[in-house]
């Protein structure tokens, strides 16, 4: 008996994931009606994510949202730290704001951050061997997509300069 | 031969979408894997939950292998987990601590008092500012960690049957052959 919410209630995506992890059963209507709950508390959810703080200064106010707008809640993973209303979002971000109180800089911030949650706090994925495949794979498929239009392009003008009215007029280019 | 190409491009798009489907039943997605696996567990010095001016340092705890079970009474899954942990507790042949993450002594100990207490130690982390360096970030989550404070095995979610018997229980094996 597993239940619907995951393991923390206030996260859309533990949600979500549960509920098709063990198998939609007779969940479905009782999701819909959750759905249309979070709908409707979508913006109130919002406004709850940010909550005053007492910074020094507006320059600390803009670099700490730029900083928590760059990391992942590890809880709600399709959710920054700066959106995210799941309790350890919270407390993260008042981490991150007694970081900066501290002096710490975004890469001390960032560094701490990673050494407990891993990598996955990073919406910029680090270039190392793991993610070689990330960051080079689109290219590869971009230089594959190239090769395959030239040796057709090749393909056509060898055998297309004599043939191409008859190619063209049976109605064979697609 | 070359008007089978989008037959081919389609089946190769059919055959990476099923593996992602399957590979997604069989990993948790939400499941991050810890940084601190096979490391020294971070230092902590928490009150004991039932003898507030009590408190537990890493220190306290080393020269015997523990499993620290993070748990809450607002955690719904924490209610799954518990019954295993109170079948499976006495059998893991490690000290069971409970570790009560982000709540308040009265709810935890209603909670306890609802649900058994299978703990043979119990600690409270009010503010979850300690769980931060454990990289803990919901409840229930599991670490073994060893007679000399390292981390050497962590479950994110509900242990359950399968878990204990297929995991928890190997890990613990594999701990204590190595330093009975």
């Amino acid at each position: 008996m597993m239940s619907l919410f995951g393991r923390n209630a206030p996260c859309a995506r533990t949600l979500f994931t549960s509920a098709t992890h063990k198998g939609i059963r007779a969940q479905g209507a009782l999701l819909q009606v959750v759905f249309a709950a979070m709908l409707a508390l979508a913006g109130v959810v919002h406004a709850q994510a940010i909550e005053p703080m007492p910074f020094a200064n507006h320059a600390q106010e803009l670099r700490f949202q730029q900083l928590t707008r760059q990391l992942r809640c590890p809880m709600c993973q399709n959710e920054t730290l700066a959106d995210s209303n799941a309790p350890i979002a919270r407390d993260l971000r008042n981490q991150i704001f007694q970081l900066m109180q501290q002096g710490k800089s975004d890469e001390q911030i960032k560094q701490y951050l990673v050494a407990r949650y891993s990598d996955y706090v990073l919406y910029d994925p680090p270039l190392q061997p793991s993610t070689w495949l990330l960051w080079f794979g689109p290219l590869l498929i971009l230089l594959g997509g190239a090769a395959v239009v030239v040796i057709a392009i090749r393909k056509r003008n060898r055998s297309g300069d004599a043939t191409t009215e008859a190619q063209t007029g049976n109605g064979d280019d697609w | 031969m070359s008007r089978l190409m989008p037959l081919f491009g389609f089946l190769m798009l059919v055959a990476l979408f099923a593996f992602g489907i399957w590979w997604n039943t069989q990993h948790d997605q939400n499941a991050i894997p810890s940084p601190l696996l096979n490391k020294a567990a971070p230092a902590f010095n928490l009150p004991k939950l039932y003898e507030p001016d009590t408190t537990v340092s890493k220190a306290d705890l080393l020269g015997k292998p523990y499993l620290l079970n993070v748990f809450a009474s607002w955690c719904i899954e924490c209610g799954v987990e518990h019954p295993v942990l109170e079948a499976e507790g006495p059998t893991l042949g490690v000290l069971l601590v409970g570790y009560n993450y982000k709540d308040t002594p009265a709810d935890a100990k209603r909670w306890l008092g609802e649900h058994g207490n299978p703990y043979k130690l119990l600690i409270a982390d009010e503010s979850g500012h300690t769980a931060i360096d454990f990289g803990v970030y919901g409840a229930p989550e599991s670490f073994l960690i060893d007679a000399k404070g390292v981390i050497r095995y962590k479950h994110i979610g509900p242990l359950t049957p399968e878990v204990v018997a297929n995991e928890l229980k190997p890990a613990i094996a594999s701990m204590l052959k190595e330093a009975p």
